[in-house]
């Protein structure tokens, strides 16, 4: 089974995340180096190219995550989490959803400010919907730096509570967005073998 | 006839003498409200082809006196951040504190200090050049293109001149390369005279 | 024919031209034009999007050739209103023209880093020889891994032969052209 169950996520969802994760910080780290390369480095043109189409292709992911989402329910949250952690979970995951549809959203306007589309990897092109707007590429350029920082502080808040849960409270909160079998298994139900 | 016309003369050029030449300077605004005036630069791209752009928005204006062209001034201020090269990207990035940093210098100007003119209307504009925070003397060799009425009941004047700036004299930091130490400017000015 | 040591070293193969393809993805082109106003002063502007590809083959001048597509709705001269005007019937109807069209038919080298370019410019739906002057630019490896090659021409046309009746006065009868182009040799597989 692909999906998630009431007590952990679905290899899907697990999937999902995990290379989401990788991306978001794979881009990050790739957008403040190619934003500070020489004119005569070899990747000067490139690194921008790779940044623009994994950039595409990590929105896609995460739209089919948001897609999966909707038929998917995520398991309830575990016994142990406080009410302030629970809404502060919930906040940041909405935060988090927005952040990662944003953040491609305005490098998208940057790259089409003029109109020329997208090339990614030669695979197919995404056309510029948006170009021509006054100074088009400094407010995108302004929008995304802002919120990717955005994005990369809230997945590293997330990420450390999802550690202090597993560290510190000794609790399946991360476990249970992985493969690996949980600390403590729900009760045997009536169907289990 | 000659007698009766000279004392007239001989008035005219004492008049002429106690006033000097200022009530020929005329005074002309830069048509930039119909974009008949355009600043263009030209810089090398790796020493193959040029990467061509312009300013978009400026604003300024000049006096000329035909009978004494030594007494013209030219006045123009730019805003940097127009700047365009037919690539958001790359303008973007002109615009960053690689290169004008226009969030910290967004006016350029120019100050004319000084100008002769030779025949064919050549001539050398001499003026500080305020670019990234620096100010530079510059020399423009300069052409007048024409003068006349226009067709709307006004009269106009064209100059166009090309000067060269080195980037590094600027501040401009940033290195494109050997072949590329260097801008050419290339401008283009219109002025409707005033009343 | 030629005895020179390009074609001793490709003896048995016929001599072959290299494509590029020109340099639009980051803009190192630019297809500008000039033309006075009122014999006063200029009025500049460019065509802001276009494409195409030149053939070079050095020695080879006969296999020379380019081809270019410029969007004729893309002019821009720095104020919307007047390339309003110059999109509409006065002038390039861009509705109904929205391409125009050069394709070379022959190119001779004049000097060492001269040359003339005669080809087929369509505007406005007229086809007509134009003869361009063309100057040799750089050419090398750029610092991404391509190779480049460069060049400048220039070319007159009178607006009246493409159709253009519009009358902007005696000294607004001829249109200058400024094309520089830096072109990113393709790959053996084209």
């Amino acid at each position: 089974m692909l999906g998630s169950s009431s007590t952990r996520f679905g290899p899907l969802a697990v999937l999902f995340h995990w290379t989401v994760f990788l991306g978001v910080f794979a881009l990050f780290a790739l957008g403040l180096y190619m934003t500070e390369l020489d004119y005569y480095h070899p990747w000067y043109n490139s690194a921008p190219a790779v940044h623009k189409a994994a950039g595409i292709l990590l929105l896609g992911l995460v739209l089919l995550r948001g897609a999966w989402r909707l038929f998917d329910r995520p398991p309830a949250p575990l016994d142990t989490h406080s009410t302030l952690e629970r809404w502060t979970a919930r906040a940041v995951h909405g935060a988090l959803y927005a952040l990662l549809v944003l953040v491609p959203l305005s490098g998208i306007l940057i790259a089409t400010a003029d109109g020329r589309p997208i090339d990614v990897f030669g695979w197919f092109d995404v056309p510029a919907l948006v170009s021509g707007l006054p100074r088009q590429e400094d407010m995108a350029g302004e929008l995304h730096e802002s919120l990717s920082w955005m994005l990369v502080g809230l997945a590293s808040l997330h990420a450390l509570a999802a550690l202090k849960h597993h560290i510190f409270d000794h609790d399946d909160t991360l476990r249970r967005m992985t493969l690996r079998p949980l600390r403590s298994p729900p009760p045997a139900q009536g169907d289990k073998p | 006839m000659k007698q009766r016309l000279m004392p007239l003369l001989l008035a005219a050029s004492l008049a002429l003498a106690a006033v000097p030449a200022r009530a020929e300077l005329e005074h002309y605004v830069i048509d930039t409200k119909n974009a008949h005036a355009f600043i263009q630069f030209k810089i090398s791209h790796l020493g193959y082809s040029w990467v061509i752009g312009r300013f978009n928005t400026f604003a300024g204006g000049f006096s000329y006196d035909p009978r004494n062209p030594a007494a013209s001034k030219v006045d123009v201020s730019i805003d940097t951040a127009s700047i365009d090269s037919n690539h958001a990207e790359r303008d973007k990035h002109l615009r960053s504190d690689d290169f004008l940093d226009v969030g910290k210098y967004p006016k350029a100007s120019f100050v004319s200090t000084g100008y002769s003119e030779g025949a064919g209307g050549q001539g050398q504009l001499k003026g500080e050049l305020t670019l990234h925070g620096v100010t530079r003397p510059v020399v423009i060799e300069t052409r007048m293109i024409g003068h006349g009425k226009d067709p709307w009941g006004g009269y106009r004047r064209g100059f166009e001149g090309t000067t060269t700036l080195k980037l590094k004299d600027y501040g401009i930091k940033k290195d494109l390369g050997p072949a590329s130490q260097e801008v050419e400017l290339f401008l283009s000015i219109e002025g409707v005279r005033q009343p | 024919m030629n005895t020179s040591a390009t074609s001793a070293a490709t003896e048995g193969a016929p001599p072959k031209a290299e494509r590029y393809e020109i340099d639009i993805g980051n803009m190192h082109a630019s297809i500008q034009f000039k033309i006075s106003h009122l014999g006063f002063g200029w009025m500049i502007g460019r065509f802001n999007r276009f494409s195409g590809f030149f053939d070079y083959a050095e020695g080879h001048p006969e296999l020379d050739r380019v081809s270019v597509t410029i969007e004729t709705g893309s002019i821009d001269t720095n104020h919307p209103e007047r390339d309003k005007h110059l999109r509409s019937k006065d002038f390039l109807a861009v509705e109904d023209y929205p391409e125009a069209h050069f394709v070379s038919t022959r190119y001779e080298e004049t000097g060492e880093d001269s040359a003339i370019l005669e080809g087929n410019l369509t505007l406005r739906g007229v086809t007509r020889l134009v003869r361009i002057e063309v100057l040799k630019l750089g050419h090398g490896k750029d610092p991404w891994d391509a190779y480049r090659r460069a060049f400048m021409g220039s070319t007159r046309l009178a607006l009246k032969d493409f159709g253009i009746e519009y009358d902007l006065g005696p000294a607004a009868r001829e249109v200058d052209l400024y094309l520089n182009i830096e072109g990113i040799r393709q790959a053996e597989a084209w």
